[in-house]
């Protein structure tokens, strides 16, 4: 496929990338381009300017703090986080990435990418709302934190604004997470998906495929009746389409939040 | 997009201006661009459009096409080849992504012309039937076999996920992987 005419620069710092990203109106950041260059192939959207950020070191890179939080930086692949030995910290993450796709698509993708994309299939924004993740943007008027639940917006929309960069993703401290999806096929698209967190005593459990952005529910207690009243009583109302009924896809919400939450409870 | 000042409007003619001779400084964005490419062990220097996908830059510019276009979308990885050791999906890259980087074909595969280990393993196990899917075949196993030198089968059909194949059933592509590992 012939892609539209596009315009692309390579900076180096996280400077250079939000300066070029504010002198070019149709500016679009390239990660992975596990999702941009199948965007641009179909002509679903047509950047004019692509902002590859492959040689920007500052947002590669995981670390793990004394107090157990992690940070990755957003151009992390998933297959880095697959292999370092600083995530398994947070075993769950480098679990769901692994279900993510194929192998050649984990050693571009990167979970800013999956994050800033926001498809409401995707795995990530699910997990990190669950865990409580924290999103660190960088634009021209600084620097600023949101709660991964404020992070998304709606559909491909995320607070990451134009001109503007995710730079990096914090997880709190824990290892009480559970996850559970039913995909189109092995490692396929999710139909739907749902992560668990059992940390610190609360139970957060956050639904995928269901909304525009990740519902995040807050039942009473981890146990089958406060999880399956959680779930009724959101009052989900899921797309239809060629994969699943609204009813079928309510349904497994509620499947789905049973096995995360159980699995997080094997964790504890 | 409206520019009223004509101070405005020469800083656009001159950005312009640069994006048409390409001119690629730190804070210029070029729609063209010279690339150093290492294919094989042979070294291109080519100048490419930023569009231009790394696997139409390698079967139409480079004349290397062994590596197939089977979908389009990034499913089939038919486009499957190595970028500095990586295994990718050439069709979701850009060629000029890969300024600068080695890159690794099912060409590169043969050494004077003798199929390798991994290729007679395919030939002795038929695993192929038409062919299309064959090459990206062989650079994911080529991949896996270089990080997992004996795989379990779980691991091989993990390792091939990518790579969709429309006659065989996988089963002789697997043995064939396999048999080669040993």
């Amino acid at each position: 496929m012939l892609l539209r005419e596009v315009e692309y620069a390579r900076p180096a710092s996280v400077q250079d990338a939000l300066r070029l990203l504010g002198a070019n109106e149709g500016a679009r950041a390239l990660a992975g381009g596990q999702t941009l260059i199948n965007v641009m192939k179909a002509r679903a959207a047509s950047p004019d300017v692509l902002i590859d950020l492959a040689d920007i070191a500052e947002l590669r890179g995981i670390e793990l703090g004394a107090d157990g939080t992690l940070e990755l930086g957003a151009m992390t692949t998933y297959t880095d986080i697959i292999d370092s030995a600083e995530a398994r910290a947070r075993p769950i993450l480098g679990e769901v990435c692994n279900q993510i796709a194929d192998v050649q698509v984990r050693n571009r993708g990167t979970i800013g990418g999956n994050v800033c994309s926001n498809d409401p299939t995707n795995h990530l924004p699910p997990l990190l709302v669950a865990i409580g993740a924290t999103m660190t943007i960088v634009g021209p008027g600084g620097e600023r934190s949101v709660s991964a639940q404020e992070f998304f917006l709606g559909v491909y929309m995320t607070a990451a604004g134009p001109g503007e960069l995710l730079t990096k993703i914090s997880l709190p401290p824990g290892k009480s997470d559970g996850f559970a999806s039913v995909p189109i096929g092995k490692d396929g698209t999710c139909i739907v998906n749902v992560a668990a967190s059992l940390n610190g005593g609360a139970t957060r459990l956050a639904i995928g495929c269901v909304d525009a952005v990740p519902v995040l529910l807050t039942p009473d207690s981890a146990e089958n009746a406060a999880v399956r009243k959680a779930v009724h009583d959101a009052n989900l109302d899921p797309p239809w389409d060629v994969h699943a009924s609204a009813d079928y896809r309510r349904h497994l919400a509620e499947v789905l939040a049973l096995r995360a939450v159980a699995q997080a409870a094997e964790r504890t | 997009m409206l520019r009223l000042s004509a101070a405005s409007g020469l800083v656009l003619a001159t950005q312009k201006l640069g994006s048409i001779t390409g001119r690629d400084t730190n804070l210029n964005a070029v729609s063209r661009k010279t690339i150093t490419i290492d294919v094989n062990g042979e070294q291109y220097e080519r100048e490419v459009d930023a569009r231009r996908l790394l696997i139409h830059f390698i079967r139409d510019d480079l004349d290397l096409t062994g590596s197939h276009i089977g979908c389009d979308t990034g499913n089939c990885g038919a486009c499957s080849v190595l970028v500095d050791g990586t295994l990718v999906k050439s069709c979701m890259m850009l060629a000029v992504q890969a300024d600068g980087a080695k890159i690794e074909t099912v060409e590169g595969l043969a050494a004077d012309g003798e199929l390798n280990g991994l290729q007679q393993a395919f030939s002795d196990h038929h695993a192929l039937q038409c062919g299309y899917c064959t090459p990206g075949m062989l650079m994911s196993a080529t991949a896996l076999l270089r990080e997992n030198k004996s795989p379990s089968e779980e691991e091989i059909r993990k390792g091939i996920q990518g790579n969709i194949c429309r006659c065989t059933g996988y089963v002789n592509i697997v043995e064939a992987i396999r048999a080669a590992a040993q």
